[in-house]
């Protein structure tokens, strides 16, 4: 139970090149962008990757990390086109399963119940079945015999996800609206890394919200990360907004200029430092 | 002839208001189910709707509460929630179409070969989904040629034939499409587009150069329906009074 604490650049190290990788939070929505950049920092390529895509997959993208991008958008919400991820596809600089999002979901029910696949409506009649040739279905055993489709489980090497509150052993409190999918990436994944923008002892937890916000249970993480501010610059209600400024620079720089002002520190201290440098001269 | 003459206080109906009105009608006798709007005149409608004829309406605040028309939070629809009531059936959503085709399917996903598009787009979302489990209509604000195609690129959602063809059918129930141009329906023997309404102001050659496939059209095409008085007051005093509708559709 002890021993999971750990920095992010200890947990990006624990990812290796080919391995499958499931992003927790939503769009432009409570993302582990912490993980992702330490992910960043290291020499780890060839990734599939797993999310309701927001930044995350569009620097992974962007980085040329990703081999294989499991998805059903990518989008900065505020800004609704993922600016590096539509590069990506429009230069084929990586292969794309598309799936509806309640398939992408039942993907993920699927590998945290253990199960080969988990039959859905979503997808019949639409071209989601001609892109993803591999796709099958299913006939209802029942009386109605019902064909279905069969989402396979996304079964994950790694997931990252990242929370308001998280102790030591990787119990995991989010305080905000939704708590997404971060619970089923975490139980869907052989490793799970959790961030959190403020670590707290155990006793603390149940004082920060109702027990139904206890959404990550440490049975499912392997390693815990304290990441103020971690989700940056996507949201992470209540404790902050997302960065809109930040998020429009982004969307509007160059990969290589942005990468190298903001990504090429060796720390998310570097980051940050970046980060209050260009806000700072925004104001002047 | 339908002139578009003033309902009520404060001038002429714009187009933007006969959009808002055609777009809370494809809530009518929907029940007590989830309005998912996309995009402003949809919102509008939707809550207009709420506010009027279909009181029983489910709205959200676009994240994670359903809320009352004033904002009043009476639950709770977390994505994942969300994506069950989609599932369930209770939901009547207006969705956004970068391509339609006659039969109604539509693509928001990309432009061109969907192994190297052209333009990378949103991706299918819950197009599918929404499709195959409740009904849909579509809003589309630029009536033109590049929306309205022979062939979609990509089917997200599912249209008439191909529900038809495959056993997609059992829950798909295609509503209106809502343009700046008119309102159009499925109401052909082969559940092909057709015009039902043309906004006032509007002629049917016009619809018909904006439209890349042949549409079918009735000896008579009535006028979309003028917005009552009190529409018109809820609309621009309660809804909307910054105007911001005239910005999404002009004229």
């Amino acid at each position: 139970m002890t021993g999971k604490l750990m920095t992010a650049d200890e947990a990006a190290g624990r990812l290796r090149s080919g391995m499958t990788v499931g992003i927790g939070g939503w769009g432009s929505r409570r993302k582990p962008m912490a993980l992702v950049r330490a992910l960043l920092r290291s020499q780890v390529t060839d990734l599939t990757v797993v999310s309701y895509g927001g930044p995350d997959v569009g620097m992974l993208a962007a980085a040329g990390r990703i081999r294989r991008l499991v998805a059903p958008f990518a989008t900065l919400d505020s800004i609704p086109l993922e600016p590096h991820f539509r590069a990506a596809r429009e230069r084929g600089a990586l292969a794309f399963t598309e799936y509806d999002e309640a398939m992408f979901l039942w993907g993920l029910r699927a590998a945290a119940n253990r199960l080969p696949f988990l039959p859905v409506r979503a997808g019949l009649g639409s071209d989601v079945l001609r892109v993803n040739p591999g796709l099958r279905t299913v006939a209802s055993p029942y009386g109605d015999g019902e064909e279905l489709v069969a989402v396979p489980a996304l079964r994950l090497d790694a997931a990252l996800v990242h929370v308001n509150r998280a102790d030591r052993h990787g119990n995991g409190q989010y305080l905000g609206p939704d708590p997404y999918f971060d619970d089923l990436f975490c139980a869907a994944a052989d490793a799970a890394y959790l961030s959190c923008e403020q670590l707290v002892e155990t006793a603390d937890l149940a004082e920060a919200g109702p027990p139904q916000s206890l959404l990550v249970g440490r049975h499912t993480v392997t390693g815990v990360v304290e990441a103020p501010g971690g989700a940056h610059f996507t949201s992470c209600a209540p404790d902050h907004g997302r960065d809109e400024a930040f998020q429009k620079l982004y969307a509007a720089t160059p990969w290589p200029e942005f990468a190298a002002r903001f990504l090429a520190g060796r720390s998310e201290d570097d980051y940050r430092g970046a980060v209050r440098a260009w806000h700072g001269e925004r104001q002047q | 002839m339908n002139a578009g003459a003033a309902a009520g206080p404060g001038g002429a109906v714009s187009r933007a208001e006969y959009c808002v009105v055609a777009c809370a009608e494809e809530w009518r006798g929907a029940g007590e189910v989830l309005a998912s709007p996309m995009g402003l005149i949809p919102s509008l409608g939707a809550r207009l709707a709420r506010l009027t004829f279909s009181p029983d309406l489910l709205l959200t605040d676009g994240e994670a509460l359903l809320v009352g028309p004033d904002g009043e939070v009476e639950g709770w629809l977390p994505y994942r929630r969300h994506l069950d009531l989609v599932a369930g059936g209770r939901r009547h959503v207006m969705m956004g179409a970068s391509q339609i085709d006659r039969y109604g399917n539509q693509n928001i996903s990309c432009i061109g070969d969907w192994e190297r598009p052209d333009r990378q787009l949103l991706g299918v979302r819950g197009a599918p989904a929404n499709t195959v489990n409740h009904p849909v209509g579509y809003w589309v604000p630029r009536h033109s040629r590049r929306v309205f195609v022979e062939r979609v690129d990509m089917v997200c959602g599912v249209g008439h034939d191909r529900a038809a063809a495959g056993g997609a059918g059992r829950f798909h129930r295609l509503g209106r499409v809502v343009s700046d141009l008119g309102v159009f329906d499925f109401a052909t023997p082969d559940r092909s587009m057709r015009l039902a309404s043309l906004h006032p102001g509007v002629g049917v050659e016009e619809v018909r150069e904006a439209t890349g496939f042949a549409l079918a059209v009735p000896e008579e095409v009535p006028y979309t329906r003028e917005p009552t008085a009190g529409e018109l007051r809820l609309l621009r005093e309660v809804l909307d009074p910054a105007g911001l509708r005239e910005r999404e559709v002009r004229g």
